[in-house]
């Protein structure tokens, strides 16, 4: 299936130009436009493939946009599966495209990165 | 217009499937009759685990038939890839039973002792110190000082093996008909035989109640005494990851694909499948205890579903002797004993003796009062 979007975005339909912030994707600088969840802003811009099925290797997108289908999880800021469609865009957000399964057992030998998911989250260290 | 057939089966969940399944294999004419979406469904919500060890314990024959089980289980599984271009995911690495104190490991090597002594030897389990189980799951907490093992343990794909049993069925010629409530059975005598009509529309002279927690209502048609009732367990489902767990245990087990399943509970609170946040944390914090990596997994989903328990917690399987014909086939262990009621509960079902084991699970057992103990596992 085609996941080409039947909408057009409003800069380019002649509307005046959109408000961008910057992020990382992969490690690379990108501007993309303001939007309400990571995963529209990041569609918005072209990116057509978010992550790999670690089942059978395909690409995959975002699809429902909604939270119910778990197709648009990327690592955002350290954190893998992340459903994106969920998660409101913010400056300086450091996102990687997903390439195969979340590997709990090596963050586990990783301290930094322990120190880090703790201090993320809600419950504290 | 009447349907007639060899076999009516109620019920299409696991334990309905898999003797409708073994019926068609020996070439009988079955007719299987599921409720719909409707139903509490045992068969959509259970863990997947192939389980053995501690089953039994006080009941022989409930060991000797589960073991028997999961040694039919490797073929189950290929006649159904075979048949049906599924493959229900069967890996039986062993399973681990996790003990936290001295004292438990002791209660729990005489529980696995005894029923090796049971069954005359052949059960190999293994009591295995914290340096034993740490060489088999790494990610182990610090809590955790030993585990039972034993090597027949396993698990499969639950949703895959109801899918792998109805196209199978399907392929052999059984006849599914899906939005079909059943509340009403009617049996008759004619001379040596019975006749069974089943909401004024279906007929045959084998009738199989495999309708879980509707068997209780539904045995009382046909002679037979079935008292089950509803136990809630809730599970979590977590993200997919990369394999941190090889072998399967009672309340975590990482599937085929990488999720992670986290049970369990035991409840009793009726004709209810919902969750609740304490049970659902209580559960959380046990599968964190023994594995600390799981401290920052995502949960995707979380339900509750119903097992159909008897009052001692083992299966019932009885003819009726006022109506000869009608079967009712109850448990809670549908994904374990899969392999042995297709191939040896529909023999039974089909004509054949009753299996040794079984002969201690008529439902008649409950009309008599004694001490009642609950096996589960």
């Amino acid at each position: 299936m085609s996941t080409d979007p039947l909408f057009v975005p409003l800069a380019r339909a002649g509307a005046s130009a959109m408000p961008t912030v910057a992020i990382t994707l992969n490690g690379e600088a990108l501007q993309v436009p303001v939007a309400s969840s990571v995963a529209a802003a990041l569609l918005a811009t072209g990116v057509r493939r978010f992550r790999n099925s670690p089942v059978s290797g395909e690409a995959r997108a975002p699809y429902c946009m909604m939270g119910v289908c778990f197709e648009c999880l990327l690592e955002i800021d350290g954190t893998p599966n992340r459903q994106s469609c969920l998660v409101s865009l913010e400056a300086g957000m450091c996102i990687r495209t997903q390439d195969g399964l979340r590997d709990l057992l090596a963050e586990a030998c990783d301290p930094a990165l322990a120190l880090a998911r703790a201090l993320e989250a809600s419950h504290g260290l | 217009m009447m349907n007639v057939s060899d076999t009516i089966v109620i019920g299409g969940g696991l334990v309905g499937c898999a003797v409708a399944y073994g019926l068609a294999r020996q070439g009988a004419s079955v007719t299987m009759l599921d409720e719909g979406d409707l139903a509490f469904r045992a068969a959509r919500g259970n863990f997947g685990l192939v389980w053995v060890q501690g089953k039994g314990f006080g009941s022989a024959p409930y060991a000797r038939w589960t073991r028997s089980s999961a040694k039919l289980w490797p073929r189950l599984a290929l006649d159904l890839m075979e048949e049906s271009g599924v493959d229900v995911c069967l890996e039986q690495p062993g399973g681990l039973w996790f003990t936290f104190s001295d004292e438990e490991h002791e209660q729990r090597r005489i529980v696995m002792q005894g029923i090796q002594d049971d069954l005359e030897g052949d059960y190999p389990f293994e009591m295995l110190g914290r340096q034993d189980v740490l060489a088999r799951a790494p990610a182990l907490g610090r809590a955790v000082i030993g585990a039972s093992y034993l090597p027949l343990d396993g698990h499969a794909n639950p949703l895959k093996l109801l899918r792998a049993l109805h196209t199978a069925n399907l392929r052999r010629g059984v006849r599914y008909v899906s939005g079909q409530p059943v509340d009403t059975i009617v049996p008759q005598q004619c001379a040596e035989a019975s006749l069974f009509t089943v909401q004024s529309r279906w007929q045959a002279p084998r009738v199989v109640l495999a309708a879980g927690l509707g068997n209780r209502h539904l045995a009382q048609q046909v002679g037979l005494y079935a008292p089950v009732v509803p136990n809630r367990g809730q599970v979590l489902i977590g993200e997919r990851c990369a394999r941190f767990l090889d072998y399967p245990t009672l309340f975590v087990r990482q599937t085929d694909e990488g999720t992670v399943q986290i049970g369990d509970s035991m409840e009793e609170v009726g004709f209810n499948d919902e969750v609740t946040t304490d049970v659902l944390a209580d559960i959380a914090r046990r599968a964190v205890r023994t594995f600390p990596v799981l401290s920052g997994l995502r949960i995707v989903r979380a339900w509750g579903a119903l097992r159909i328990l008897s009052p001692d917690g083992l299966p019932i399987y009885e003819e009726s002797r006022r109506y000869p014909g009608a079967f009712v086939a109850s448990c809670h262990s549908g994904v374990t004993l899969a392999a042995a009621h297709a191939f040896h509960l529909a023999r039974w079902v089909g004509g054949a003796p009753l299996p040794d084991e079984c002969t201690a699970f008529g439902g008649e057992r409950f009309l008599t009062p004694h001490d009642q103990l609950r096996h589960v596992h």
